[in-house]
């Protein structure tokens, strides 16, 4: 069925990564690279969508939505519509500012041409003549290998006007960001290039329709993007060969915490978390125990032991009550205080909070507050219920987008998962995980106790409000 | 306090002909010369360490942005200083993966070493130390990044080992 003789036909994204020299323009096509564009402008737009749209990619930003779906609110026009708009943009979404997620760091750094490649495929089919590469401002080296791949792109006229003969001018750049997490959600995304606030916008208009500088724009992650020229050279059947599952084609699965192998690993799509944990991450650390973990980022639900064995694509995962995110594991070990790991994921979300919608913004730092003192060991049983209502506030449908209820995953699930460990830290008052700190602590605690018994149930006024 | 006369400002005599010639160049392939903005932070930034006041006046001068947005720019975004910053400055990263493999005593080494906290610099200007979001080195925590140099599985003693080396040769500001 498949012509390769290797294993590289499962791992089309990473077999051409070289971390210490990626390829150049002149080795990349030497590899077949370039193959899949050159298949692309063969075809016309409308046909290189539906391939897309067939092959059943799905984003791998997070959320999981089908690509060709999304490319297919793109509003296209005969050359000569009055109507038409003078440009359309495509943005790759290169911010990984999501703790616990450096995939596309690889692809980045590993085999630019890649991106470009696909980036001259998107942009194509969509009918984007002006693209961006929106890289976070901490990849320096990812920036610096993009621009050279860039220069030899417009060089082998990849990029410019007329490529490779056709009616199609494509213009890319590098923006790189001056560092936000919220920069990486596509509306505040849109409003970074625009050299804004990285608020997130209000939907509709949807980017599709009206983007950046009011344009119809797609923004895709950069993982999404690297599928394409794949099935582009490849075909669909090929794509869907790849895994055995119900989603299509390969995935970059990934694990970092306290386990023996940390790393990266492209895999077809739905090895189980038990897999990954132990097959390619090799399990715990010798002397701990497996806890928990967050199965695709700072934002997913934590999992445990018992769902070792769900399949890591997108439905299985959300069928025991998380998401597959960006397929990231965070390992959590039994020598590793809960409380204490959530507090500092909700501390990440409280500092990049945009400040746009209430509940977020004094909702985060609120949880911030309370965990804090739990974890110091004064909190109270109360204090668990203000914890529960502030995941309530902050879940979706109450804020402008998924920062907020992405901060509320960890939280609510590890209430329900690690209940036993918030509750020992108010019962001890300490944290038994640290027991050094515990003499001062308890101190601490029944000080706090007495004089404001109920204090943990008040919100802190705000600076400005009051 | 000082105050800044914005009148008589000239970004001119301000900002030197490489600064503008830089902002310019990113302002003429952007739709808008106000998508210039952040890109014109960082390359004045680049120049002179950190964005000081009169900086801000002349960019928003340069490119007709209200200073106060721009101002607003400036202040949302981490990686622009509105402070002067020592001469390296510390990237550590706080977040998850580095909380789980250490950073808790990374962290104390460094301000041990350095007898300073997060936001501040050290008395000789040699050190600021930043707090920095996930640095997509998770598979290699804990980790920071001083310059545009990445710095991987560290340990109180190799965190030492390279601030130490850092203060004898200068910093890395390619
Ligand atoms: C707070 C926040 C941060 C995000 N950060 C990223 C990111 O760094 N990279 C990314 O690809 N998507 C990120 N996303 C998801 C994007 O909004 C968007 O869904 C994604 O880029 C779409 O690409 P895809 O369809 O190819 O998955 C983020 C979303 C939110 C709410
Ligand atoms: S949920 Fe939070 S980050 Fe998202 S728009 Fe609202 S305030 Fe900003
Ligand atoms: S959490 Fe520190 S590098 Fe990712």
């Amino acid at each position: 069925m498949l012509e390769h003789s290797n294993n590289n036909h499962l791992k089309p994204l990473t077999h051409w990564v070289n971390l210490q020299q990626p390829l150049s323009f002149d080795d990349y096509c030497q590899a077949g690279g370039y193959m899949g564009a050159i298949a692309a402008l063969q075809q016309s737009p409308k046909e290189v969508l539906d391939i897309v749209k067939n092959s059943g990619l799905k984003g791998r930003g997070g959320a999981g939505f089908p690509t060709g779906m999304k490319w297919s609110f793109v509003p296209m026009f005969e050359a000569d519509d009055e109507d038409a708009p003078d440009n359309k943009y495509l943005v790759a979404n290169a911010d990984e500012m999501e703790p616990g997620t450096f995939k596309d760091r690889l692809l980045l750094e590993g085999v630019p041409h890649q991106l470009v490649e696909a980036m001259i495929i998107a942009a194509y089919t969509i009918g984007a003549n002006k693209a961006y590469i929106f890289l976070r401002g901490e990849y320096h080296l990812a920036a610096k290998r993009l621009q050279h791949a860039i220069n030899e792109a417009y060089q082998n006229n990849w990029l410019g006007e007329k490529i490779q003969g056709k009616q199609f001018t494509l213009d890319l750049y590098v923006h790189c960001s001056a560092g936000r997490y919220i920069c990486g959600e596509e509306t505040a995304l849109i409003n970074a290039l625009e050299g804004k606030r990285a608020t997130p916008r209000a939907k509709p208009p949807f980017p599709q329709v009206s983007g950046l500088f009011g344009k119809p724009t797609i923004v895709n992650n950069v993982e999404t993007l690297c599928n394409l020229p794949h099935i582009l050279k490849n075909g669909i059947e090929w794509f869907q060969a790849i895994s055995p599952n119900s989603d299509a084609g390969s995935k970059i699965y990934g694990a970092c915490g306290r386990v023996k192998k940390p790393g990266l690993w492209e895999l077809p799509m739905g090895p189980s978390l038990r897999e990954v944990l132990y097959d390619y991450a090799g399990g715990m650390q010798d002397g701990l125990n497996f806890k928990g973990l967050l199965p695709g980022g700072a934002s997913t639900d934590f999992l445990v032991e018992e769902h070792l064995d769900t399949p890591m694509d997108f439905d299985s995962i959300a069928k025991v009550g998380s998401r597959l995110g960006t397929g990231g594991l965070i390992v959590l070990d039994d020598k590793n205080c809960p409380v204490a790991m959530v507090l500092n994921l909700m501390r990440f979300f409280a500092q990049e909070s945009c400040g746009w919608c209430t509940p977020c913004r004094d909702g985060t730092p609120w949880a911030v507050e309370i965990l804090s003192r739990i974890e110091n060991g004064q909190g109270n049983l109360a204090d668990l219920d203000a914890l529960a209502q502030l995941c309530d506030f902050m879940w979706i449908g109450k804020t402008h987008c998924a920062l907020a209820p992405g901060a509320v995953e960890p939280l609510r699930s590890a209430l329900k998962y690690f209940h036993d460990d918030f509750l020992q830290h108010i019962e001890h008052g300490c944290c038994h995980y640290n027991p050094s700190m515990n003499a001062k602590r308890t101190h601490v605690a029944q000080i706090h106790l007495s004089k404001t018994p109920h204090s943990s149930i008040t919100p802190t006024p705000h600076k400005a409000g009051q | 306090m000082e105050t800044i006369d914005i009148t008589t400002i000239d970004y001119q005599h301000y900002l030197t002909a490489l600064e503008i010639a830089t902002i310019e160049h990113e302002a003429s392939i952007m739709e808008t010369r106000e998508a210039a903005g952040i890109e014109a932070l960082k390359v004045v930034q680049e120049q002179r360490g950190w964005i000081s006041d009169e900086s801000l006046y002349a960019i928003s001068d340069l490119l007709a942005i209200p200073v106060a947005q721009l101002e607003g720019v400036a202040t949302f975004y981490n990686l622009i200083y509105r402070q002067p910053v020592g001469e390296n400055v510390i990237h550590l990263c706080d977040s998850i993966a580095c909380h789980l493999t250490g950073l808790d005593s990374v962290l104390a080494a460094i301000k041990q070493y350095l007898n300073i906290d997060y936001g501040q610099t050290t008395t000789d200007g040699k050190f600021t130390l930043l707090s920095n979001a996930c640095l997509g080195s998770c598979d290699k925590a804990p980790a920071m990044m001083i310059g545009t140099k990445h710095y991987q599985h560290l340990s109180p003693e190799s965190a030492i080992d390279i601030l130490q080396k850092l203060s004898v040769t200068g910093g890395d500001n390619a």
